[in-house]
């Protein structure tokens, strides 16, 4: 499908290594289904997002010549779907509408790390996490991690992803999904507080002992 | 004197808007004195990093 034209041939057959690296494009939508999913939570959405980035990416191939540039861009262009999918999705749900979620979610989860005194539980104090580096490019890692972001209630995911992945600053979330700002800054407060705790408990304190 | 939850609370929103002069100052007596909200903070940046890398640091070519 690529119509060549002559005076990019060079670049173009670059680029073109770049989409006939079966294993790289196959891994990188994989990548990107993954990351759309976690944030409009429907399966079609995701994977036209997904497709409409990667076709776009498609038609400015000839300017990356590297993976991980075209990787870089693909996902910015993403981003900007996702964004765009949940300003649309505002009119059905937005995040004012959802649940906190059951359990240790707010303020059962306050109450589970702190005393009444306000001072953290003795168990529950925050130890010393290694190297922040040093999971990242540990496949083991990142799944811990989707596993603690799937298990956040819908809300705290939702406004946590908008805030955190998709870099969206704090009156845009708050315009977008009709909560107050303190409201908002609780939430994200909790969200943290509970991705926090998953990650001492399931990697970071996992690997000490 | 702010105690560990009102502490974390302002270690979190410290991502998300600029703290006053009065909770910096709040904040700073209490992390001087504090290990495990001092630990908080940190953590509280690297998940902030970790978010960032989550789309992009893993390449696809390293197994
Ligand atoms: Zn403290």
């Amino acid at each position: 499908m690529i119509h060549a034209n002559v005076s990019v041939e060079v670049d173009q057959s670059a680029a073109k290594n770049i989409f006939q690296d079966a294993v790289f494009i196959e891994e990188l939508r994989t990548q990107m289904f993954k990351f759309a999913k976690l944030q409009v939570r429907d399966n079609q959405l995701a994977e036209d997002a997904v497709q409409e980035a990667m076709f776009s990416a498609y038609q400015n191939i000839e300017r990356f010549a590297r993976q991980a540039a075209f990787k870089t861009w693909v996902f910015s262009i993403l981003k900007n779907k996702i964004i765009d999918l949940l300003r649309k999705e505002k009119r059905h749900t937005s995040a004012s509408q959802l649940e906190d979620g059951p359990n240790l979610s707010g303020e059962a989860l306050l109450e589970h790390l702190f005393e009444e005194n306000g001072h953290w539980q003795k168990d529950e104090r925050p130890k010393k996490w290694d190297q922040p580096d040093h999971g990242v490019e540990n496949e083991h890692f990142w799944r811990i991690f989707d596993a603690c972001l799937d298990a956040l209630p819908a809300k705290y995911g939702r406004l946590f992803m908008m805030r955190e992945f998709l870099e969206m600053d704090t009156p845009e979330i708050c315009h977008n999904e009709e909560v107050s700002v303190s409201s908002l800054n609780v939430t994200l407060y909790r969200a943290r507080l509970r991705l926090r705790e998953c990650l001492e408990d399931h990697w970071f304190q996992k690997e000490k002992s | 004197m702010i105690k560990c939850k009102h502490a974390t609370q302002m270690l979190s929103e410290k991502l998300d808007r600029p703290l006053s002069t009065k909770e910096k100052m709040a904040l700073a007596m209490h992390t001087a004195i504090c290990g495990p909200c001092r630990q908080f903070g940190k953590q509280m940046e690297t998940i902030r990093e970790l978010s960032k890398s989550y789309a992009q640091a893993k390449e696809p070519e390293e197994k």
